[in-house]
């Protein structure tokens, strides 16, 4: 009996659905492709761009070969700093702390910034059961945020929404003109929304780019200043990092950062590269450090090198099977290939139709600027999957049958010649969108009249 | 056991097989001479406005040309001599809140990418140079040095407790991917680069 789940969103009916509105397609094909080809044309102008990419990832290996001891050595330095050090070994718990800390000032106003882990928490629910609102500052999230989703893309979170759409959340929430869709108007619209929310919150949070283990800093990059304007108004800093941020040295950021923006945006940097040591004057910092199942991914030999990953979105801009399915086809705080190799190490059952979203030709692990093998994951856990049995049955017996067939010559003749037979007799059985599945994009091609190996028998020169 | 214990733990007992850092730390960089030109490159295509001026006090001369009231400035930048003075650190920035040009100096600048590094040392406080509409900074030709490695080597980043690479005006294009300057910091950048004829 197969372990596989019925009743979960799967990648493939989510895509289907995101593909009936051909046009929102397109574009969203389009405009993410589009970052794609800034990246390049970024990375393009950087003459050192290989070595670079090839040191970010040797200097994440050895993160992530030490991360114990460089975690005991940011927390010191980070003590010694005036920063508080909490740590989390899941999503409950960093929620727990969060809300302690939230409680102790007296609960008050809060205001968010990016942050993929608080996501992963599902922080800003658990705080809503609690009674607790908080913004989310980024404009992208602030507006998936007013439509009640989870954010489409790390990068970029409301890529899946036309400006037609954000015009009228903007006017329902917000009370801009109905139907007012220009960006720079719904911008400024948003400004000045979010500029009455940094000035009167009590606690901001931010996520963390890069953590430094030699100085006990950290830093966050944006380009609107959400993150800035939040916590340098509020009297307490809330930062929230999964435990594989660390990077050993302040040097190190000359190779990341230089990585980050190129790899995301094709922008030479972000605006904004904030690098925080120290509380300001009466102002409280707080770091809280989460495995949330980290530190046994580290110990998963084919999949832990996922943890190099900084979160720049080049993969999931690259690929094509994101691009025509969506952000929230992939049902994870992250989507995409990373996404898809990550999310199985949280839970295989709920995640296992992710690995086999994907065509596996291998662009993710090209842009990749700390150069994980991407697409070698997404192969190697379809294997993993299977042998668990967290793959539909059809879909194994399916590739068990093929297996079979594939690795006899007899069986490979038989069924070629009964299949272009029945191709010739019954073309509409494998043209059926309903019985074949490849059919239901494509039109199956004419049945040829003999096969090569049929014709080479003929032709072959006589004296061999 | 702690969280803190159990996590350190898990950490050392699943971590991978030792792996070295990397020993290679030279990078191609851009010359002297060009430094200059590429930083206004940079921080042009950045958003910024960027203005050569042989020293600080034609600052002075060209704000109060552009902005006529000195009451809409706030300069931090000892002898630019227009705008209003803070001579005391402020504790609460939302004091700030309606400010329409800031002016503050940075120490260093970076050729490939038009990014100044700004630090709390120099602000009378941390929100100034995000709550403006209007950010204007000063830096001297002699501080902009090619690539972020050799920002990195010439910094020391711990040494304060707040700094940060600012790369011209705030933006964003969360809405249909279009490019929209001045989100939640300025909307507008001037950079001044001092450069003695």
């Amino acid at each position: 009996m197969s372990k596989a789940h019925n009743s979960v969103p799967d990648h493939a009916e989510a895509a289907a659905k995101f593909l009936q509105d051909q046009e929102r397609a397109n574009w969203h094909d389009k405009a993410l492709w589009f970052n794609r080809q800034k990246r390049d044309v970024s990375a393009n102008l950087i003459p050192d761009w290989e070595l670079l990419r090839e040191t970010a990832s040797q200097i994440k290996d050895n993160v992530l070969a030490n991360l114990d001891e460089y975690l005991v050595q940011f927390e010191q330095n980070a003590l010694q700093n005036g920063i508080h050090v909490h740590w989390a070994a899941d999503a409950a718990e960093h929620n727990e702390i969060v809300l302690q800390i939230i409680q102790e000032h007296g609960v008050g106003k809060l205001v968010k910034s990016k942050s993929m882990l608080t996501e992963e928490c599902h922080l800003n629910e658990f705080l809503a059961t609690q009674g607790i609102d908080i913004i989310d500052t980024d404009l992208g999230e602030r507006i998936v945020q007013l439509a009640k989703e989870p954010p489409s893309h790390i990068v970029l979170p409301s890529i899946h929404k036309r400006k037609e759409e954000v015009g009228e959340l903007f006017h329902q929430h917000l009370g801009t003109e109905k139907g007012a869709s220009d960006p720079a108007y719904l911008t400024e619209a948003a400004r000045v929304h979010l500029r009455e929310k940094f000035l009167t919150a009590d606690i901001a949070i931010t996520g963390v780019n890069f953590a430094i283990a030699e100085t006990g800093g950290f830093v966050v990059c944006t380009n609107e200043g959400n993150a800035d304007m939040g916590v340098h108004l509020a009297k307490v800093h809330i930062a929230c990092m999964g435990i594989e941020k660390i990077i050993p040295k302040a040097e190190h950021l000359g190779v990341f950062l230089r990585l980050l923006a190129r790899s995301a945006t094709g922008q030479p940097i972000t605006t904004y590269s904030s690098h925080f040591h120290r509380p300001r004057a009466g102002q409280e910092m707080h770091l809280v450090l989460v495995d949330n199942g980290r530190s046994a991914h580290l110990g998963r030999k084919d999949f832990y090198n996922s943890l190099k990953c900084i979160r720049c979105g080049a993969c999931i801009n690259t690929c094509p099977v994101y691009r025509r399915s969506g952000g929230h086809s992939y049902h994870y705080a992250i989507s995409g290939p990373i996404g898809a190799i990550l999310a199985p190490n949280r839970d295989m059952r709920e995640y296992a139709d992710l690995p086999f979203a994907s065509t596996l030709c291998g662009s993710c692990s090209n842009v990749c600027p700390v150069k994980i093998d991407i697409h070698n994951q997404l192969y190697q856990w379809r294997q993993v999957l299977a042998a668990e049995d967290y793959v539909p049955k059809t879909k194994k017996d399916g590739i068990q049958v093929m297996a079979k067939v594939l690795s006899s010559p007899t069986l490979y003749r038989v069924a070629g010649k009964s299949g272009r037979l029945m191709m010739r007799l019954l073309p509409g059985l494998a043209n059926n969108k309903a019985l074949n599945p490849w059919a239901r994009q494509r039109e199956m091609p004419q049945p040829p009249k003999e096969t090569f190996r049929d014709w080479y028998k003929k032709n072959r020169p006589k004296d061999e | 056991m702690s969280s803190r214990e159990k996590i350190l733990q898990q950490v050392k007992a699943n971590k991978p097989p030792m792996s070295p850092l990397p020993t290679q730390t030279t990078f191609a960089s851009i010359p002297p001479e060009e430094r200059l030109t590429a930083f206004i490159k940079s921080n042009e295509n950045a958003g910024g406005i960027v203005c050569l001026v042989p020293d600080v006090a034609i600052i002075g001369n060209y704000l109060k040309v552009n902005f006529t009231s000195p009451e809409r400035i706030l300069n931090t930048v000892q002898g630019v001599g227009f705008g209003l003075e803070a001579d005391a650190p402020i504790t609460d920035g939302r004091a700030f809140g309606n400010l329409e040009i800031a002016v503050v100096e940075s120490l260093l600048g970076v050729a490939e990418n038009g990014a100044a590094w700004v630090t709390e040392d120099n602000l009378p406080t941390r929100v100034l140079p995000f709550i403006c509409e209007h950010l204007a900074l000063v830096i001297h030709a002699d501080n902009i040095v090619g690539t972020m490695h050799e920002a990195y080597a010439a910094l020391n980043v711990a040494a304060t407790g707040y700094g940060t690479f600012i790369a011209g005006p705030s933006r964003t294009a969360d809405i249909e991917q279009s490019l929209v300057i001045g989100a939640h910091g300025p909307k507008r950048m001037h950079v001044f680069i001092v450069q003695p004829f």
